[in-house]
């Protein structure tokens, strides 16, 4: 096989082989149309999430920093070489 | 400058411990001073917009946000491509010096703290060419 390329995109899995179109057809869709789209301007969503800070497994939350200012910042993945 | 700093990535809080333990704490002393938060479902990264559906991941995504939990800045960029922190520093900078004027000062662009802000108002009109040029960008 082919060796996959070595960049910063985090490889995953897929599944192979022919979609079974029939049972999901069966299955009623649900369809949850999460992804809101933020802009400047507008209140930060607020979120909470398991987080490690200086040796200890701490949760965050954004609204816990209100009265502060923020810098959030998204990266595709931990040993990723940029 | 007092910003508090969280990063997000799809990696669980445990690699996020290894990653600092076995190479980040090795560029920087003391280790990643700011909570390093685990997305693993990419709920928050789709909230905000940087939720990269076929690759399961987060693109790199910076947000601005002011005490109010307003997003002051944003901005996103694919993965190859690092970003320049100096200019996320101008940023919050700027946003700051407005915020402390309650908005009646302006920064104009490539601005730096100390440089001459704008005053928008009827005064001002057809005159910024006397406050500010572009050769005032360092």
């Amino acid at each position: 096989m082919a060796e996959e390329p070595k960049g910063c995109a985090r490889v995953t899995g897929s599944v192979a082989g022919e979609a079974p179109e029939e049972a999901a057809a069966n299955q009623p869709v649900e369809k949850k149309e999460r992804t809101m789209s933020v802009r400047v301007g507008q209140k930060a969503p607020d979120f909470t999430a398991p987080a490690y800070y200086k040796g200890e497994f701490t949760p965050v939350r954004l609204s816990d920093y209100l009265g502060k200012w923020v810098m959030l910042c998204f990266y595709p993945g931990d040993f990723t070489f940029v | 400058m007092g910003v508090e700093v969280i990063s997000v990535s799809v990696d669980s809080h445990f690699v996020h411990k290894m990653w600092n333990d076995h190479e980040l704490s090795r560029m920087v002393d003391g280790g990643v001073p700011f909570h390093m938060a685990s997305d693993q479902a990419g709920h928050i990264g789709r909230a905000y917009g940087v939720w990269d559906e076929v690759q399961g991941i987060e693109m790199r995504g910076r947000f601005i946000i002011d005490p109010d939990g307003v997003i002051q800045a944003m901005e996103v960029m694919t993965p190859p491509v690092g970003r320049k922190l100096a200019e996320t520093i101008r940023q919050v900078q700027a946003f700051q010096h407005v915020r402390a004027t309650k908005g009646a000062e302006a920064t104009p662009a490539g601005w730096e703290p100390g440089q001459p802000a704008l005053k928008p108002g009827p005064a001002l009109v057809g005159k910024i060419w006397e406050v500010w040029n572009p050769k005032m960008e360092k």
